[in-house]
């Protein structure tokens, strides 16, 4: 009876002492989940999700805290890759979390702005540039439209506009669609 | 590397033989009919519209004008912001009427910012600043005047000059081909330019190879070309050019292309994704040679091209010498007016080109033909059916690539599987789409689905910038936070030492003044 035992417990106490060792030798950075599920998040870090960052959000998709469908910047293309990513089935946008919305930029009305720094303070992505008591003013390029500087501007001085289109901007369109149809 | 080294001394051969490049088409040339007549220029509008986009990879220039202003011929009136993009110059000198938004040559019929001017009719120049000695200049400042002079790649790419020749000197290049193939029906422009301007050609192609630093030059014409080639040769004779060759290429089309042309020049491939500097190898259109010996010989900037007007639509075809700017409708009226017939008017060749709605627009540095067709040119919109996999349009793409299969990914919106499968390889030649027998709009589908790869890749660069920043604001956050707990500690600390301190100075101060009550006690006692 000891003889059986003695070397499966023993098997058993090497390949747990192995992998264990294992487990901490190669440990994964971050979790490669939350990093696929992330890269498909549109970055605007515009908490409309419930979460405080694309990050979280991600994290909490990967953990099951979170639907898939409670991100309105990335809309239901966004939710149709994250469910192909999970093998889950997609889900119509969670109206609670918002609507999708072309993209936007914050433009801060300079003549009204008075320096507060509390939208610089909100800003997620430091897109906004500006010191106390002087003017702010949004760098266009960096800005992802998330609405975050909006709530604190004490003056309401910032205003969400659509991004101006841009010759560049222009694509063939799909064909069997009119030309012009960017 | 090695291999790379390997390809790089086969590419030396260049021109010596013939090869061939996969695919393509025998197509009726067309080309003869605007070939009759020597070059005309188009006398002066009434009012030149010079749109501020004319350079690729770029936003529109920023106008140096105002309305009002008096400009000279080959002043600059608009400056892009990245420097090395150039300029664009007043064609004419004359008064700004206006900075406006209108009708300009454009795929998809949009508007654009036009500076309007209204020529004086003395064509005075402004200040011309030519490379003095320029056989034996410096390359940055040929490079240089080249750049201030607006120079882009006349072949349609519209590329800027002095980017591309600075960026392929930098890898090192040993032959500069001249790129006189336009392989595409009906145009002629660089047929005509060599025909008429062979000196300003061959002038070009050794400022050019000085500036990129190339042994030899080969200007590639084709062999329908006919007395281009003698033309050529002879101005060659004239002129002390050392290491310049002339070699004639079947007329093939897409030929024209400059990594089919470097296939059949060399037998070699230039790799997807690469560039001809990865062979050692420099392409640039014959238009851009000369171009370039004007602004380098003379000074004067890009400010005017030879444009094609053909098609059985237009009454006398032939080609024009035309101001930037001049609008289409001036040109088509050199040519004696339109026919009767006509139904459609396209810039560009019966390929590649794209049908303007108006010729209200001016010509701009990427026009190399406008073509008015009439009802018998244009095939009638077949229906389209189901792809039957013939494999007609893999047999004659000159990219070596899979139509059939690109058009299945990109009908599914499968970009990212259709650019793996080398999309971005696609040179737009339109061969497929017109060999397809289900008459399947397979170059509509390929310029969309490029636009759509572009359109993703730049939102994904957007999306890892907002990452990057939103993960760096995080990091300084938490440094921040993490900051003023340590002071506080390090505070409470100092605090607790002080009190601690105190606490010894009192004990001190306790062990004395019982000492000396002990003391005083003693004394008592004595």
């Amino acid at each position: 009876m000891l003889e059986a035992v003695l070397p499966i417990a023993v098997l058993g106490l090497m390949f747990g002492l192995g992998l264990g060792w294992a487990a901490q030798r190669f440990r994964a950075d971050s979790d490669p989940v939350v990093d696929q599920i992330e890269a498909i998040l549109p970055q605007t870090q515009c908490a409309q999700c419930g979460f405080p960052g694309c990050r979280p959000y991600a994290e909490a998709i990967a953990s099951g805290e979170a639907d898939i469908n409670q991100c309105p910047p990335g809309g239901e293309a966004g939710i149709q890759a994250l469910a192909d990513l999970l093998g889950r089935e997609p889900l119509p946008l969670n109206p609670e979390n918002g609507v999708e919305k072309p993209p936007r930029v914050a433009v801060i009305d300079e003549k009204i702005c008075i320096g507060c720094t509390l939208c610089i303070q909100a800003c997620p992505v430091d897109a906004i540039v500006g010191a106390p008591k002087l003017m702010h003013t949004v760098i266009a390029s960096e800005c992802t439209g998330c609405d975050l500087c909006l709530p604190p501007c004490p003056v309401d001085c910032i205003d969400m506009v659509e991004r101006p289109a841009s010759l560049m901007d222009w694509r063939w369109p799909e064909p069997g669609r009119k030309r012009g149809a960017a | 590397m090695q291999r790379q080294a390997e390809a790089v001394e086969r590419a030396r051969l260049a021109g010596e033989r013939i090869h061939h490049f996969h695919g393509g088409l025998r197509l009726r040339h067309n080309k003869k009919i605007s070939c009759e007549v020597p070059l005309e220029r188009v006398p002066l509008p009434a009012r030149l519209f010079v749109p501020l986009l004319q350079h690729a990879g770029s936003d529109l220039a920023n106008a140096l004008v105002q309305p009002g202003q008096a400009v000279l011929k080959g002043e600059p009136i608009g400056a892009y912001e990245f420097p090395d993009r150039g300029f664009v110059h007043a064609p004419t000198s004359g008064t700004i009427v206006a900075i406006e938004n209108g009708p300009i040559a454009h795929p998809g019929g949009q508007a654009g910012m036009r500076v309007v001017i209204e020529p004086d009719g003395l064509e005075r120049w402004t200040t011309l600043s030519p490379c003095p000695n320029w056989p034996g200049a410096d390359p940055q400042d040929l490079l240089e005047t080249m750049r201030r002079a607006g120079l882009v790649g006349l072949g349609g790419a519209v590329f800027p000059t002095s980017t591309k020749v600075q960026g392929a000197g930098a890898a090192g290049v040993h032959t500069l081909i001249l790129n006189g193939a336009e392989c595409e029906p009906y145009i002629s422009c660089d047929e005509m330019l060599m025909r008429e301007q062979a000196g300003k050609v061959i002038a070009g192609a050794r400022i050019l190879r000085r500036a990129v630093g190339a042994e030899r030059a080969i200007i590639a014409i084709e062999d329908q070309m006919g007395v281009v080639e003698q033309v050529l040769k002879k101005a060659l004779a004239a002129s002390d050019a050392e290491h310049v060759e002339v070699v004639r290429v079947t007329t093939i089309y897409p030929e024209g292309g400059e990594r089919q042309l470097i296939q059949v020049l060399t037998g070699l491939e230039v790799p997807s994704g690469g560039l001809p500097q990865d062979l050692g190898l420099l392409v640039q259109n014959v238009g851009t040679a000369a171009a370039a010996a004007d602004a380098v010989i003379e000074g004067k900037p890009l400010i005017e091209r030879v444009v094609t007007v053909s098609g059985n639509g237009v009454k006398r075809p032939r080609n024009l010498v035309a101001l930037f700017g001049t609008p289409i409708s001036a040109l088509i009226e050199q040519c004696g007016g339109y026919e009767d017939d006509v139904q459609r008017l396209v810039l560009g060749g019966p390929m590649m080109g794209y049908a303007l709605p108006t010729d209200a627009a001016p010509v701009i540095k990427a026009a190399n033909c406008i073509l008015a067709l009439t009802a018998k040119d244009i095939q009638a919109p077949q229906p389209e059916m189901p792809c039957i996999r013939c494999g007609e349009c893999a047999r004659v793409c000159p990219a070596v690539l899979l139509p059939q299969t690109l058009h299945w990914q990109a009908s599914n919106g499968q970009w990212d599987d259709a650019r793996d499968s080398g999309l971005m390889d696609c040179i737009e030649c339109g061969c497929c789409d017109f060999v397809c027998p289900s008459h399947i709009p397979l170059l509509d589908w390929f310029r969309h689905g490029k636009g759509m790869v572009r359109k993703r890749a730049a939102e994904q660069a957007a999306a890892d910038l907002a990452r990057q920043r939103f993960e760096a604001r995080e990091e300084r956050l938490a440094r921040i936070k993490q900051d003023r707990k340590d002071r506080i500690a390090a505070k409470k600390r100092q605090m607790s030492e002080s009190s601690e301190s105190k606490k010894k100075v009192a004990e001190a101060l306790e062990r004395a003044r019982k000492a000396r009550e002990a003391r005083s006690g003693g004394d008592d006692k004595q």
